[in-house]
């Protein structure tokens, strides 16, 4: 169990994966609320924005994620220096790159949201909407009330997939040197690389756990919560 | 959109007007936005939009010297990983559907242990791994590190594929396999697989999507494929934002075509003339109810340990 001890004493393996943790929550919260905006863009009776949703549907759901990461990361922060943290401060390097990776995360993974929810909007019988308007609510509302709500219980599956995927995908952010979990395998390998299988079943034992209850959860979820017609 | 037109009703004379109004408004705004990416772009301390930054595109040697060779790249090891992740998918697929109890349950634990892996973490392990004990050197070990971690991680999501394939066919199937005399193995792979790849093969091609997008994870185990060689381009002609701009419209058209090819097939599947819906195969952790077979979790009824025997049968 020396190799166990050893990794554990040495690394702060716990802490790597909170950082992860964090990515994942916010880079989620991120994409919930843009993904959302674009799907209401897509279904919207306006032409304009319509265009807009599929377009950034698509520009951005064909593009790697490492590349939305070097683009915010290498290039509008340290090339264009746009911080999103205070330059003076004392953490401004760890903080602006973590914000950086957020951001990449969120737009990336909104695309998915988007499209999930779409699947989700395509699940509501023609019928709410139809009711909805009979009653004379206008578009807006007809979404707010009656649509969105049993889009977002129809697609519980598709979102807890992206959910898992997103998880997955903040290992990417450390080609940009954010010290989350892939980023401290590689540090762990470089010094201690007698130990290579060690610090996989380690890393890759913590990515099970991250993502294998996220997957019960929203199995139990889309059972309980779906509509039922 | 059909799900579009069910939202709102065809506007009259005030929706219409109100409808111009917002869209006005939209195109306004996202002018807006579009000019002040550009103005901050165009920043005369820090320009980005120079002819110099741009005109390297327009030379041969940025694409001879750097980006071909890293589209070669990521091609390369995008092709070799679809073909064994085809390969071990379908190995793998099979392996969870067999009668064989631990064969069955081996392939079911490799399968859910590596899709629920970052991708990346496989290939920082595969190239290591290739360096320490197999002793690769060379140009060599990126690519083995590239392949084995993209093969294994997309030869899981496949093999889940195949399974929800199988799963998805009406229980027919394999019952008159069975009733006409063949083995669970032969009804296996001579009647259900053909139709659960039939089923799955926009999905698979979907999944080219994402092998090629991943295969830009080398770009951290110095792997040359587009990413890389475009930074070298970008240090060479100090000109990263161009670069990476470049860069995106090649993955763009790339991945665009891919889905088109995948969007033909699927409608081609459609057309044809078989009880498969390729539309419910997904290989997601998450179920989606569509996907949710009442077949059981094997192509075969339990084994009767004493043939002629009567024993209750209970339908699933």
């Amino acid at each position: 169990m020396s190799g166990f001890e050893t990794l554990f004493g040495e690394y702060n393996v716990f802490g790597a994966f909170w950082v992860t943790v964090q990515l994942t929550v916010w880079g989620a919260l991120g994409a919930l609320l843009l993904g959302t905006v674009v799907a209401v863009c897509r279904v919207s009776p306006v032409g304009v924005l319509q265009q807009f949703g599929a377009w950034f549907v698509t520009l951005v759901r064909n593009t790697p994620l490492t590349l939305i990461v070097a683009l915010c990361s290498l290039g509008i922060s340290d090339v264009m220096k746009v911080y999103l943290a205070d330059p003076d401060s004392n953490t401004f390097i760890v903080d602006n790159s973590f914000r950086w990776g957020v951001v990449a995360i969120a737009v990336y993974h909104a695309s998915f949201v988007a499209e999930a929810l779409r699947s989700g909007i395509n699940t509501v019988p023609t019928g709410q909407a139809e009711a909805a308007r009979a009653i004379g609510l206008s578009f807006g509302p007809t979404l707010r009330h009656v649509v969105l709500p049993q889009a977002f219980r129809g697609a519980i599956a598709p979102l807890g997939n992206t959910l898992i995927a997103l998880t997955k995908n903040t290992t990417v952010v450390a080609t940009v040197g954010v010290a989350e979990a892939a980023y401290m395998m590689s540090n762990m390998i470089e010094f201690n690389s007698s130990l290579l299988y060690w610090i996989f079943a380690i890393m890759a034992t913590g990515f099970v756990i991250l993502t294998l209850p996220t997957g019960l959860l929203f199995t139990w979820l889309s059972n309980r919560l779906a509509v039922h017609r | 959109m059909s799900s579009a037109s069910l939202l709102f009703d065809v506007p009259g004379p005030k929706a219409r007007i109100r409808y111009r109004v917002v869209a006005a408004v939209s195109v306004l705004v996202l002018l807006a936005i579009l000019a002040a990416v550009l103005v901050r772009l165009g920043d005369p301390a820090n320009n980005q939009l120079t002819a110099e930054k741009w005109l390297p595109f327009l030379t041969p040697g940025a694409w001879t010297s750097y980006l071909l060779p890293g589209l070669a790249g990521t091609l390369i090891a995008a092709a070799i990983s679809v073909v064994l992740a085809i390969v071990f998918g379908l190995l793998l697929g099979i392996g969870r559907l067999v009668q064989v109890r631990w064969v069955r349950w081996a392939c079911g634990g490799f399968v859910e242990f590596f899709r629920s892996v970052p991708v990346l973490m496989m290939m920082l392990f595969a190239y290591y791994a290739g360096l320490f004990g197999l002793g690769i050197s060379g140009s060599a070990l990126p690519l083995f590190g590239v392949v084995v971690g993209l093969t294994v991680y997309n030869s899981c999501v496949l093999a889940e594929l195949v399974r929800s394939g199988v799963n998805a066919l009406p229980a027919g199937q394999r019952e008159s396999g069975l009733a006409i005399g063949l083995t669970p193995l032969q009804t296996l792979t001579t009647i259900l697989l053909p139709q659960a790849i039939t089923a799955m093969l926009p999905s698979m091609l979907s999944q080219l999507v994402v092998i090629l997008k991943d295969s830009a994870l080398g770009y951290m185990i110095s792997y040359l494929e587009l990413m890389r060689s475009g930074t070298y381009l970008a240090t060479a002609f100090a000109n990263l934002i161009p670069t990476l701009i470049v860069l995106a419209v090649i993955y763009i058209v790339l991945n665009s075509a891919l889905t088109r090819v995948a969007g033909l097939v699927e409608q081609r599947l459609r057309r044809a003339p078989q009880g498969v819906a390729p539309q419910h195969v997904t290989a997601g952790f998450v179920p989606e109810t569509a996907a949710e077979p009442d077949v059981p979790l094997t192509i075969m009824p339990p084994p009767d340990p004493r043939p002629g025997r009567e024993r209750p049968r209970h339908g699933h």
